[in-house]
C-alpha cells in the first residue's frame, strides 16, 4: 500500500524482494546500498541469525528524487528465505506495493524455486493480493555459476506469465539496478493509474 | 479504501502533529512517533534529533507485526499494547485505528502510568483523525488526480542518471 502525503509532499512505496533461501536477496540490498550516494539513502538494517541468514527482514529505505513535486522513496525489504520462516514472510508481504522474485539459477536449486514461487503466490493471495496483479519482476541471479540453468529453461519454471525479467551476479551488481528500476517503474506507474480512480 | 494506497492530507497531518506535541509534554515524553502500520513515519515530535526515524519505524513496525502474528497463533484478537523497559530509556508502543502505531519514548522524568494516561486520550484523537482521513480517501479527493498526470516521462527521468 503506497503511502501518499500531500502535506510533506511524499510518497513511500513498499518493495518486497522474496525467494528461496541464499538465492541472493540480501546481496542484492547490500549492492544498492554500497552503489548509492549517502544522501539517497537511510541505514540499511539486516535482522539476521548469528550466521548471517535473514532472520526477519532487511531493511533499505532510497530517495528516487522528485516527480510532479512529490518526493519518492522506495522502502526495500527481503523476506528470510528458509522455508520455516513462512510466518514472518507472510508478515513482510503485507503493504506490498512491488515484488522481486529472486530465482537461484542452480540447477540443484529448481525445486527451491518453484516452491518459493507457490508460496509466494499463496502468502499473497492470503492477504487479499493477486501477484498477476501487482507490480511484480523476476531476477535470475548467479549466472556466473557453473550450475546455472540456462535462461530459456528457468523463464519457463519460474516465469510463466512473462513479466520483465533480468539476469543478474547480484555480488558483482550486473542486472541488480536493472531489475530494481523495472520494479519501481512498475510501481510508479501503477500508482498513476490509481491516481485514475 | 480508495484502491491500494494510503493518503494523508495536510489537515489531518496537522491535526496528528498537535496531538503528538501535546502527548509528548502531557507525558514528560522524550519523543513521540506516529508510524503507518507498514513502517512509514507519519509524524514526529519532541527530542528526535539523533533518532533514526525511518529505522526506527521500519522496525516498529515490524516488532508490532510479528506481536500480531503471535496473537493470532494464540487465537488473541490482539496486543493492544507493549512496553519495552531500558535503562535510560522506556519505548511504550500501541496501535491507533488499526491503522497505526503510536510510539512513545520516555525516561525517568516521566512513568508507565502516566504515559498510558495520557496514550489513552491521545489515542481518542488520533482514532478521529483518522476516521476522518479514511472518509476523505473514499470521498475520492481531487488531490488523487496529481497523479493521473504523471507521464511516463516524468517516470523515466527518475532513472535518468
Amino acid at each position: 500500500m503506497s503511502f501518499i502525503n500531500y502535506s510533506s509532499r511524499e510518497i513511500n512505496c513498499k518493495i518486497v524482494y522474496y525467494g528461496p533461501g541464499l538465492c541472493g536477496k540480501t546481496t542484492n540490498l547490500q549492492y544498492v546500498y554500497n552503489k548509492t550516494a549517502p544522501d539517497a539513502k537511510g541505514k540499511m538494517i539486516s535482522l539476521a541469525t548469528e550466521t548471517e541468514r535473514t532472520l526477519f527482514f532487511d531493511f533499505l529505505p532510497l530517495s528516487l528524487g522528485e516527480i510532479r513535486g512529490f518526493k519518492t522513496r522506495f522502502h526495500l525489504y527481503t523476506v528470510p528465505g528458509q522455508v520455516f520462516y513462512d510466518a514472518s514472510r507472510k508478515l513482510i508481504l503485507k503493504g506490498v506495493d512491488g515484488v522481486v522474485f529472486v530465482a537461484d539459477s542452480q540447477i540443484e536449486r529448481m525445486e527451491a524455486n518453484i516452491e518459493s514461487l507457490d508460496n509466494l503466490r499463496t502468502n499473497l493471495e492470503e492477504q487479499g493480493y493477486n501477484l498477476d496483479k501487482l507490480p511484480y519482476v523476476v531476477q535470475y541471479n548467479k549466472r556466473d555459476l557453473p550450475s546455472a540453468v540456462p535462461v530459456a529453461e528457468l523463464k519457463a519454471v519460474v516465469n510463466p506469465t512473462n513479466v520483465p525479467d533480468f539476469e543478474a551476479v547480484a555480488p558483482t551488481g550486473g542486472g541488480v539496478f536493472d531489475t530494481l528500476k523495472a520494479v519501481a517503474k512498475l510501481v510508479l506507474t501503477e500508482l498513476k493509474r490509481g491516481g485514475n480512480g | 479504501m480508495a484502491g491500494n494506497q494510503f493518503l494523508m492530507f495536510e489537515e489531518e497531518q496537522r491535526r496528528i502533529q498537535e496531538a503528538c506535541d501535546l502527548l509528548a509534554r502531557a507525558a514528560n515524553a522524550e519523543a513521540v512517533l506516529v508510524i503507518d502500520k507498514n513502517g512509514q513515519e507519519i509524524a514526529r515530535s519532541g527530542d528526535t534529533d539523533d533518532l533514526d526515524v525511518t529505522s526506527l519505524s521500519s522496525l516498529f513496525a515490524g516488532n508490532v507485526a510479528a506481536t500480531g502474528g503471535i496473537a493470532k497463533l494464540l487465537a488473541e484478537k490482539e496486543f493492544s499494547g507493549q512496553f519495552h523497559e531500558g535503562e535510560k530509556t522506556n519505548v511504550h508502543i500501541s496501535l491507533v485505528a488499526q491503522r497505526a502505531i503510536l510510539v512513545v519514548l520516555f525516561d525517568q522524568r516521566s512513568s508507565l502510568g502516566l504515559v498510558r494516561l495520557r496514550v489513552k486520550k491521545a489515542s481518542e484523537e488520533l482514532t478521529r483523525i483518522f476516521e476522518a482521513i479514511v472518509r476523505k480517501m473514499n470521498q475520492g479527493s481531487a488531490q488523487t488526480q496529481v497523479f493521473s498526470e504523471i507521464t511516463d516521462d516524468d517516470i523515466d527521468n527518475l532513472f535518468s542518471e
